[in-house]
């Protein structure tokens, strides 16, 4: 068992914890690190936000994550930055930090931290954002003084001035090979397997061990102090699962791979569920999160099972006796109940590319635009062949205990030609299938009125309507 | 545009007095390098502390079995109502509203025991290791159930202006309606926490995140059963107050307290947001059932108003809460016959508190929520109606509570605001676009504001401050006032720079501290600066009487002819420094401190009859907002606002313009997107950020045009005539709320007033939609 090696603003640390501490519960532990705060402990306020760089990662590849609900386990190898790492002295500051300082970005202070590191975190990789890429960056921050507009302000003004302010900082990024293996104390230990092989055996070995991949919902049963995870098994460092392959039908996105590296692939291959997707968390959590990791998790309200399921996604499942392919929509069986064996990971999901005669969308209906969970999410995806409608694919997430087809409005389209005359017919078998749920997200006639009424935006919308009010 | 540009002539003559200076803690801030409680360094041997909270809504408590949680190693202390060295209560006006549940539970959260362990995570675990003996009774969840059963936490409120039935009753129309208006979480950013250090005797000082010290300090007193002058209650900054932060913080800081006293260790007490949102109060949520009076051409005749508020389980501030909304439900228009009546319902529900706007906010949804329902009746344009009942410029008419509206600038904020917001050619443009009946329909509204300033309670309104001139020129600067983010230490520090004409980095910003300044009232009904920063102004003002009287000497110069300007000090043809000045004094044993008090004059308040001046003037503002909804699913997005805000002449105008537009988009929060929801049994379920959605950066209007009413100095005598902001932008998001209303309304043309209560929540829009659509279909009204 090794101690967990990172950097911090350029610093070569070890740190003797147990692997499923919270990054943020070790930062404020010492008062060099205190600038980091604690809002919510669930990931949605940002005030713990920190920059990360994986390990073998290009130096100076900075993005925000939450370090309130990132275990300690998860950052081996890595290089951190923190807000203290920005300034280093009164001299060296941020443009972020100087421009929010002099426009009066902060009231009382307490989400700043975190909102610079969001800011940071931008410019670094995006030195001339628009105000979208603004509002993305800023998702997952919450500010409950200023009304934002002074903050966005000072994103703009500081953009152009930050290049290369973070590359120095990384360190000498520990190579990925050079990261332990086993990590953490006798209290908890992670296991960071670096090829699929390895994840396998360990994963046969250890049935038990949580599978962690993001770790944006294994960390917030931590950071609650509900949960804890004496044995994990990471999946961030398995070469094979962080690829990304295109063939001629089908893209794979293998196992470890963030939301957030996957977003510009499914920005070209698939727009609408790009547009998803920039809702889906915050940049911080899809820095961290996984597409396999949203999938393995069986949640009920995932926001990527209803698209991926409407675009008829395979997963492959492996273990040491080798790998098997099913089809999304058949992964779970139940609330909270997969047919993943306790031997299995997931290590890629294919997603078929687009078909030059499909139409497909995505909408996800929530009280609030960002980093929200769906109250409703419905995905629509049928082929239009000489004017009449095959293939249709209809999922909801939100409607019931799982993500699911609906098979009725999938019959009621199939065959027809697309128009508002079939929208009575769809939006029946839509409420005949699903008995949605009270909660405080929505009551289920709200869900239920929602989820008819966006096969008639789905109609409007390929008719080339403006369709959302996000859209005026 | 940088907020200096932004400001323009706004920023004028004096030295300090005026500028927009930066938050004196804003390089702090964006280093991390502020110091919040719970960054304090922790001392040797402290504890921690967590809450023991009912889960259930209303029962007997039988009894409360800590051995497991006292079995945990680490576990110091479990502490109830029997532990108590002093008294069992912390209610803020009345008495008898425990710190610990004793026989009952009221509500989910309901604090019952504390555990204090070695770490804080043992303590958490410690906690819900602890077994509670509880036999559920009936809960009462519903304010209305709860005015049925006469269950109230408080004698009613009643204020009655002539005779509003008569008046209606022989009014040319009348009208009725209710209207439900949710609460709200304040979702400071950092939770509730105090830490407390135990000192000799049984001295303890306590840092608590608070806007008021002082009740801290007699609470945290009261509790253990020691004099006030054993507590020292000391805060330096908060991470957001927002008025959760005035009664709430006592609870956190006696437990401390009580674990300090007992146990002799230091003790913190940190709710994660979690706890902070189950055990602490939010903004009342309020039904409102009225009847109007008016004439055929929409002047009011009379208004009956009954408001119900959801006091929670004890009364808490509940009644101020009420009394500013009963003197807020006229906002900018005359009453001439008024029934206000106020009811502090008693629910199994977390006691509801302060929250900036105080009651307000709900009168004035209310009053302008009728508006739009009753013109529309009419057949008027809603800000028709607006205008032939706003208080007459200059006639000082009385509000149904007896103030007359003097320097009344109603008309100076609206007609400013039609115009820059291009009301002519937008409504134009957007009943041309609704009239093609679209899916995403589009709305319009404007609304003025009339907000009170001063506690209505004449006894708050009073501050004290203390200045110290060091020898070097250097001075300390105190005062009863509490820092959460307003910028009031940057405000009161550009009073007192100007006093003495030195530079503001000269000046020493320090913690509130009940040891420095006494018996203070909390920061909050948006006072902070005038009563501070008057009292700072007479701290400086003493020391500069003696300082002239020495430099007069020393410069051999007429008393009345020392200028202070630029950190020097000239007379008669010669100068020193300002340091060199405070050095001579010292040398002559001439004091260099003052403390100063200040009491706001004129005002008068009887709480029985509620009539008199409870306000020393009135500030105003004005609002356009135009939204677009999506009838296929109620999603709501505001495109636009445009705000003019009275602040007098602004000390800071950059702090205020931020004042602004933070109240703005916390106010369209409230109305929108924040929805407290509660099961069947009580919970609350909405207890995180995750389920709780206060306004995103994307949430804010894509243009957002705010300005501050220039060269209106106040017209009362208030510190450098400005006047208070705090809370009056907040009601101006009600303009939101009413764009909403007016965007289902165009469903009907506008004819029909739409049924849409608070927060417009995508549901309560869309099934407000539905409802116009069968009304339109059925032809009603």
């Amino acid at each position: 068992m090794n101690p967990i090696r990172f950097h911090i603003n350029g610093r070569l640390t070890e740190a003797f914890v147990r692997a499923d501490m919270t990054v943020l519960e070790w930062l404020r532990s010492n008062p060099q690190t205190c600038g980091s705060k604690e809002g919510c402990a669930e990931g949605d306020c940002g005030a713990c936000s920190i920059l990360l760089a994986n390990p073998g990662s290009d130096a100076g590849d900075f993005g925000a994550v939450n370090s309130c609900i990132m275990l300690m386990g998860q950052i081996e190898g890595c290089s951190l930055i923190t807000v203290e790492g920005l300034s280093p002295n009164e001299s060296e500051r941020h443009p972020v930090q100087v421009d929010m300082a002099e426009n009066g970005s902060s009231q009382c202070g307490f989400c700043t931290p975190g909102i610079v590191m969001s800011l940071a975190g931008l410019l670094n990789r995006n030195s001339n954002p628009n105000d979208e890429q603004i509002h993305d960056a800023l998702a997952g921050n919450l500010c409950r003084c200023t009304g934002y507009r002074p903050i966005v302000e000072a994103a703009k003004s500081a953009a152009d001035k930050s290049i290369d302010r973070l590359a120095k900082l990384a360190g000498s990024a520990i190579a990925s090979d050079d990261a332990s293996n086993v990590i953490g104390n006798e209290d908890s230990v992670f296991f960071r397997p670096k090829t699929l092989t390895e994840l396998c055996t360990i994963r046969s070995e250890h049935p038990s061990a949580a599978l962690l991949a993001g770790g944006t919902d294994l960390g917030l049963g931590v950071a609650e102090a509900k949960t804890r995870w004496p044995m994990a098994i990471v999946t961030a460092g398995v070469g094979e699962m962080l690829q990304i392959n295109e063939y001629d039908d089908h893209i794979s996105f293998g196992g470890a791979v963030t939301w957030e590296r996957a977003l510009p692939y499914l920005h070209r291959l698939y727009p609408s569920f790009a547009t998803m997707v920039r809702r889906f968390g915050s940049t911080q959590v899809r820095n961290m999160g996984t597409i396999a990791g949203n999938i393995g998790n069986a949640s009920p309200i995932g926001d990527g099972p209803p698209a991926l399921i409407a675009l008829g996604a395979i997963i492959v499942l492996a273990s040491v006796d080798g790998e098997r392919e099913i089809l999304l929509e058949d992964f779970c069986t139940g609330y909270r109940q997969t047919v993943l064996a306790d031997d299995e990971v997931i290590s890629q999901i294919k997603l078929p590319l687009p078909k030059a005669s499909q139409q497909f969308r995505v909408y996800k209906i929530s009280k609030r635009y960002d980093q929200d969970i769906s109250t409703v999410c419905g995905a629509f995806s049928i082929e239009i062949v000489d004017g009449i409608i095959a293939n249709a694919h209809v999922a909801f997430g939100g409607m019931a205990a799982t993500s699911q087809r609906c098979p009725g409005a999938e019959a009621a389209l199939n065959g027809n030609q697309l128009g508002m005359e079939l929208i009575e017919a769809v939006s029946a078998a839509i409420n005949a299938h699903f008995s949605p749920l009270d909660d405080w997200r929505g009551s289920a006639k709200y869900r239920d009125v929602v989820a008819a009424n966006l096969f008639e935006r789905f109609v409007r919308d390929v008719a080339g309507e403006t369709v959302e009010v996000m859209a005026l | 545009m940088n907020i200096q540009q932004k400001l323009g002539n706004l920023t004028m003559q004096r030295m300090h007095v005026g500028k927009g200076y930066a938050h004196d803690s804003a390089v702090k801030h964006v280093e991390g390098k502020a110091i919040y409680i719970d960054d304090m360094p922790e001392l040797p041997r402290t504890m921690h502390a967590a809450l023991v909270l009912s889960p259930v809504a209303h029962g007997s408590l039988n009894g409360i079995d800590a051995s497991e949680a006292l079995a945990l190693p680490g576990v110091i202390k479990v502490i109830t109502a029997k532990d108590v060295p002093g008294h069992n209560d912390v209610a803020p006006i009345l008495s008898g509203e425990a710190l610990f549940a004793e026989t009952t539970v009221e509500h989910v959260g309901h604090i019952v025991a504390a555990v204090a362990a070695d770490s804080f995570e043992i303590a958490v675990q410690a906690a819900r290791l602890v077994k509670l003996d509880i036999t559920p009774l009936e809960p009462v969840l519903d304010v209305e159930l709860a005015h049925k059963n006469k269950s109230y936490a408080l004698k009613v409120q009643h204020l009655i202006e002539g005779d509003a039935a008569s008046a209606i009753a022989g009014s040319e129309k009348q009208f009725e309606g209710t209207f439900r208006i949710g609460g709200q979480d304040h979702f400071y950013l950092e939770g509730q926490i105090a830490y407390a250090h135990p000192g000799e005797d049984r001295d303890v000082t306590v840092y608590s995140s608070t806007q008021h010290p002082s009740e801290v300090q007699h609470h945290v007193a009261h509790v253990l059963g020691v004099p006030a002058h054993a507590v020292d209650v000391q805060i330096r900054r908060m991470g957001g107050g927002f008025g959760g932060k005035e009664s709430h913080p006592t609870i956190i800081a006696a437990i401390a307290a009580i674990f300090a006293d007992s146990e002799k260790r230091p003790c913190r007490l940190r709710l994660r947001r979690h706890d902070d949102m189950m055990a602490t109060g939010k903004r009342h949520d309020y039904v409102i059932n009225w009847k109007l009076g008016v004439k055929a051409d929409g002047r009011i005749v009379g208004l009956n108003a009954e408001c119900l508020a959801n006091a929670g389980n004890v009364a808490d501030l509940t009644g101020p809460v009420i009394t500013r909304t009963l003197t807020h439900l006229d906002n900018c228009y005359s009453i001439p016959a008024a029934d206000f009546i106020g009811h502090a319902c008693k629910t199994n529900t977390v006691s509801n508190t302060a929250f900036r706007g105080f009651g307000g906010p709900q009168g004035i949804v209310a009053i302008e929520g009728i508006i739009d329902t009753v013109s529309r009746k009419l057949g008027m344009d809603p800000n028709h109606m607006r205008a032939v009942n706003y208080y007459g410029p200059d006639t000082g008419e009385k509000t149904p509570y007896d103030q007359p509206v003097v320097d009344n600038r109603i008309n100076d904020v609206v007609d400013r605001i039609l115009q820059t917001a291009e009301w002519e050619r937008r409504r134009k443009e957007i009943d041309a676009h609704n009239a093609t009946n679209p899916l995403l329909r589009r709305g319009l509204a404007m609304m003025p504001v009339k907000f009170g300033i001063s506690f209505n309670l004449p006894t708050l309104n009073q501050a004290g401050a203390l200045v110290h001139v060091y020898m070097d020129g250097s001075v300390h600067l105190n005062h009863g006032g509490t820092e959460m983010g307003q910028g009031l230490f940057t405000k009161v520090a550009q009073v007192v720079a100007e006093v003495f004409q030195i530079d503001a980095d000269k000046i020493k910003i320090t913690a509130t501290n009940t040891g420095k300044v006494p018996n203070t009232s909390a920061t909050a009904a948006s006072t902070g600066s005038d009563l501070n920063g008057a009292a700072a102004f007479k701290a400086a003002s003493e020391i500069k009487a003696r300082m002239i009287e020495v430099a007069a000497k020393q410069l051999d110069a007429n008393p009345d002819d020392i200028i202070f300007a630029d950190n020097s000090i000239s007379g008669n043809g010669k100068s020193m420094t300002f340091a060199e000045l405070a050095n001579r004094c010292w040398f002559n044993r001439v004091s260099l401190s003052a403390a100063g008090h200040y009491a706001t004059p004129e005002i008068h308040w009887n709480a029985a009859t509620l009539k008199g001046r409870p306000f020393y003037y009135f500030t105003y503002g004005a609002a356009v907002a135009e939204v677009a909804i999506d009838t296929l699913t109620g999603e709501t997005r505001c495109l636009r606002a445009d705000i003019v805000q009275d602040c007098g002449k602004p000390i800071n105008p950059a702090i205020d313009l931020g004042q602004v537009e933070g109240a703005f988009v916390q106010g369209m929060g409230w109305l929108t997107c924040e929805e407290l929801w509660w099961d069947k049994e009580g919970a609350l379920r909405t207890l995180g950020p995750s389920t709780y959605k206060i306004p995103g950066s994307r949430d804010v209007p894509e243009i957002f045009n705010v300005a501050i009413l220039d060269d209106k100095p106040n017209h009362e005598n208030t510190i450098f005539r400005s006047k208070a902001v705090g809370e009056p932008p907040l009601m101006l998001a009600i303009s939101v709320w009413l764009a909403l209303r007016d965007a289902v309304s165009s469903i009907s043309g506008g004819r029909l007033a739409a049924n849409l209560d608070a927060p417009a929540t995508p549901e309560r829009v869309l099934f407000a939609v539905e409802d116009m659509k069968q009304r339109v279909t059925a032809g009603s009204e």
